[in-house]
């Protein structure tokens, strides 16, 4: 019989198995007992966050960026509810991860005591699965099914809610074997004879196009090389869902960009056109499709996806093939080279991507007064890719122009907030990222709206000593939201413009970091050399045309053909059908 | 501007599941998260060591909504099995009700006369008062409380659809 530990030493133990190096927390009431652990070892690094949205996101850029799990420890109430914005955040990125709640001794919970919420009841829709631990025998394996459900399948968050008492009392941990969950069971393989089917229409198609999504970097580093693979040997073009950038290289040939309400020309233009659509691990979101009764009209679509729910969901697929899209795409090659198809001539296809892309998307106006964004991006791209930086974002324009205009040959470098849209996830992120990863350059590319939702994470970051950068385009507006009212509302500024910014230099400078502002394009590469060279955190302050727009744009309730090229093309007020759908 | 609705489609699913705390508001709740209709739900456990309990859901949708229900049915982590009956083609739903009716006189002997046609069974009586036990199609059960109505009809409760495929097979 092993020996009786407390609840809290319990799951401490539980977490070293499970090869936990680092949790992103902050303490109260409910996790005392669990703190008072965390004091009296070694093998885990906290990391005290200075708001629990922030452990959160610290977390899922942790996790990102080492395809690690990421570990939260938050206390019962405030600390829960303050964690949801991130647990749903991870929920929509499919992002795995582990929140450990402290909750109210079980003889409290239900009479509306200090600090009590129903954790598991606010938490049932925004993660993939919750616990509430009501005993001290159950919460080692309970520790071990977490993070076997948070990382298998389609990853996600997990919370387990451990009242009070639960951490004090004491019940002997063993370490279990192989888990094998009565319920659950991801399907890893694809049905092979899908997958020959998938391979066939593959071989046959004149002008396919690979969509790639978030699923190709979760599944692994393996996964991006067989894409490269598989696009090599079908000569196929790769597009890829803002998530999914870096699984497939900005610099291979095959690249045609992002695609979607912001991707490139030649991307959605070859998404309408194609006569095969091969979704890897990829959701047809909104942003991607547009308009539904318009999008991809000539095509037959191939879905793989580990998530049955996926398929069909909002883009009806004539063949979907669940499993895991790295394992998916093994076999796909594997057969493409038994059958010895050869590589298809589709030289008249890539003709046609080729005029696309001759009308230049992404280029912008110049200015030799003002700071271009799009010309910031892209010299803090030039300055810093020979050292593979991770990027993180916040939410809004400059995430999108870092999308377009910053590139990634490689996986897990790219950490933003696609699905739920999180303002303030960029800051938090780069500190969780950094984390996992010392020696490497992170940087997030924030705007002036977005980086004050999470501002006070620069304490975390100074505490730390975590050689952080942000980098804020700084048009003091709201800028995505002044586009949208731009295009849709005639201009009117509704409560869009950023009034009273602080001196954001200063500020940095009140936390420790070394500010630097720029504010012409003669200071734009000095400024950037002298945010590298300094080996500690780093805030830039960069002003850039106040009032440039996101393009290319598919406008709301627009299809892709009807891509907006530029601000000529703008007609600035749109009907209500367009208006309510996007 | 109007909001478009498609043809709808009644469904009858069985799903099985593991018999923990919250399992039956995890799986409601995500009908309301996802706006999907429950007409319909019935849950008890079905094992002896009652860790398996199977749910029985009426729901209505458009064909690809309810290709949607079964699969984000399924993705749940405590659900072992979810069969579509209605796709699955014959089977039998059966409701039970408890119907309280009361009245004297001819209205009594009305009630007695219809129960019997219906073969419902009285399984509580007054001088001026029975309950009625009924079970059977949701129809037949919609039609005995129609009936009622006319002669004295207090309350009823029913239990929601049970259901289960025709033949030798388990779901």
């Amino acid at each position: 019989m092993p020996k009786e530990l407390s609840g809290a030493d319990i799951l401490i133990e539980a977490l070293c198995d499970l090869g936990v190096d680092v949790i992103f927390g902050y303490p109260g009431g409910a996790v005392l007992p669990i703190y008072d652990a965390l004091f009296n070892q070694k093998r885990i690094k906290h990391v005290l966050v200075r708001h629990e949205q922030a452990a959160t996101h610290a977390a899922e850029g942790y996790a990102r960026s080492t395809g690690k799990p990421g570990v939260v420890l938050v206390t019962s109430g405030p600390g829960a509810t303050n964690a949801i914005t991130g647990i749903t955040d991870a929920l929509m990125d499919s992002i795995p991860m582990v929140v450990i709640t402290g909750q109210v001794a079980t003889h409290l919970i239900g009479s509306d005591a200090f600090q009590e919420a129903d954790t598991v009841g606010l938490t049932r829709h925004c993660t993939k699965h919750n616990y509430l631990v009501k005993s001290p025998e159950r919460l080692g394996d309970i520790v071990h099914e977490a993070f076997h459900i948070a990382t298998t399948g389609r990853p996600g968050p997990v919370v387990i809610d451990i009242p009070k008492d639960v951490q004090v009392a004491t019940a002997p941990y063993r370490k279990p074997g192989t888990i094998s969950h009565a319920s659950y069971k991801p399907q890893v393989k694809g049905d092979i004879k899908l997958i020959e089917a998938a391979v066939e229409m593959l071989a046959a198609a004149e002008r396919p196009i690979l969509y790639t999504g978030g699923g190709v970097i979760n599944s692994g580093p393996g996964a991006a090389q067989i894409l490269r693979e598989l696009a090599r040997i079908t000569g196929a073009p790769v597009t890829s869902t803002l998530m999914g950038l870096g699984a497939y290289p900005a610099s291979g040939d095959a690249w045609l960009g992002m695609l979607g309400m912001h991707g490139t020309y030649e991307a959605n233009w070859a998404m309408n056109q194609a006569d095969l659509i091969l979704c890897l691990g990829a959701r047809f979101d909104d942003r991607v499709t547009g308009r539904l009764d318009a999008f991809a009209p000539h095509s037959k679509k191939i879905h793989v996806d580990i998530d049955r729910s996926s398929m069909n969901k909002t883009v009806r697929v004539d063949l979907g093939i669940v499993g895991d899209v790295g394992r998916v795409m093994e076999d796909m090659v594997k057969l493409w080279k038994a059958r010895q198809h050869p590589k298809p001539d589709l030289s008249g296809w890539w003709k046609r991507i080729d005029e696309w892309r001759a009308k230049k998307s992404l280029s912008f106006p110049a200015s030799k007064s003002e700071i271009m964004p799009q010309e910031a991006i892209r010299a803090l791209y030039e300055a810093t890719k020979a050292k593979a930086p991770v990027i993180t974002t916040e939410v809004g324009q400059h995430q999108m122009w870092a999308a377009q205009h910053f590139h990634f040959d490689a996986p897990n470098k790219w950490l933003t907030s696609g699905g739920l849209g999180t303002m303030g996830y960029g800051l938090p992120a780069a500190i969780g990222a950094q984390l996992g990863n010392p020696n490497s350059l992170v940087i997030d590319i924030a705007g002036d709206a977005s980086i004050q939702m999470n501002i006070q994470e620069l304490g975390t970051a100074t505490q730390y000593r975590l050689p952080v950068k942000i980098f804020i385009l700084n048009n003091e507006y709201m800028g995505m939201v002044r586009q949208w009212q731009e295009l849709t509302y005639a201009s009117r500024y509704s409560e869009s413009y950023s009034d009273s910014l602080p001196d954001f230099v200063k500020l940095a400078e009140a936390y420790g970091w070394k500010g630097i502002r720029i504010e012409n394009p003669d200071q734009l590469e000095a400024g950037i050399a002298e945010m590298l060279a300094h080996d500690g955190p780093v805030l830039v302050d960069c002003a850039v045309a106040k009032l440039s727009n996101c393009f290319p744009m598919i406008p709301s309730g627009a299809s892709h053909t009807d891509m907006i090229l530029g601000d000529d093309q703008v007609s600035g007020e749109l009907d209500d059908e367009a208006k309510a759908l996007v | 501007m109007h909001i478009k609705e498609g043809l709808k489609e009644r469904h009858t699913l069985s799903v099985t599941v593991t018999n923990e705390p919250g399992v039956l508001a995890r799986i409601a709740g995500m009908f309301t998260a996802r706006g999907y209709n429950i007409e319909s739900l019935t849950v008890a456990d079905i094992t002896e060591d009652d860790s398996v309990s199977r749910i029985t859901i009426v729901t209505t949708g458009t064909p690809a909504v309810i290709e949607q229900v079964v699969a984000q049915l399924d993705r749940m982590v405590p659900v072992h099995k979810v069969t579509d009956l209605t796709v699955l083609g014959d089977h039998v739903e059966r409701e039970l009700a408890l119907v309280k009716v009361a009245g004297t006189g001819d209205h009594r002997i009305e009630a007695l006369r219809l129960a019997e046609v219906f073969r419902a069974n009285v399984v509580d009586t007054t001088i001026s008062s029975f309950v009625f036990e009924v079970t059977g199609a949701s129809t037949k059960i919609d039609r005995f409380v129609e009936l009622m109505k006319e002669i004295g009809l207090v309350e009823v409760a029913r239990t929601g659809i049970v259901a289960m495929a025709r033949g030798k097979d388990a779901v």
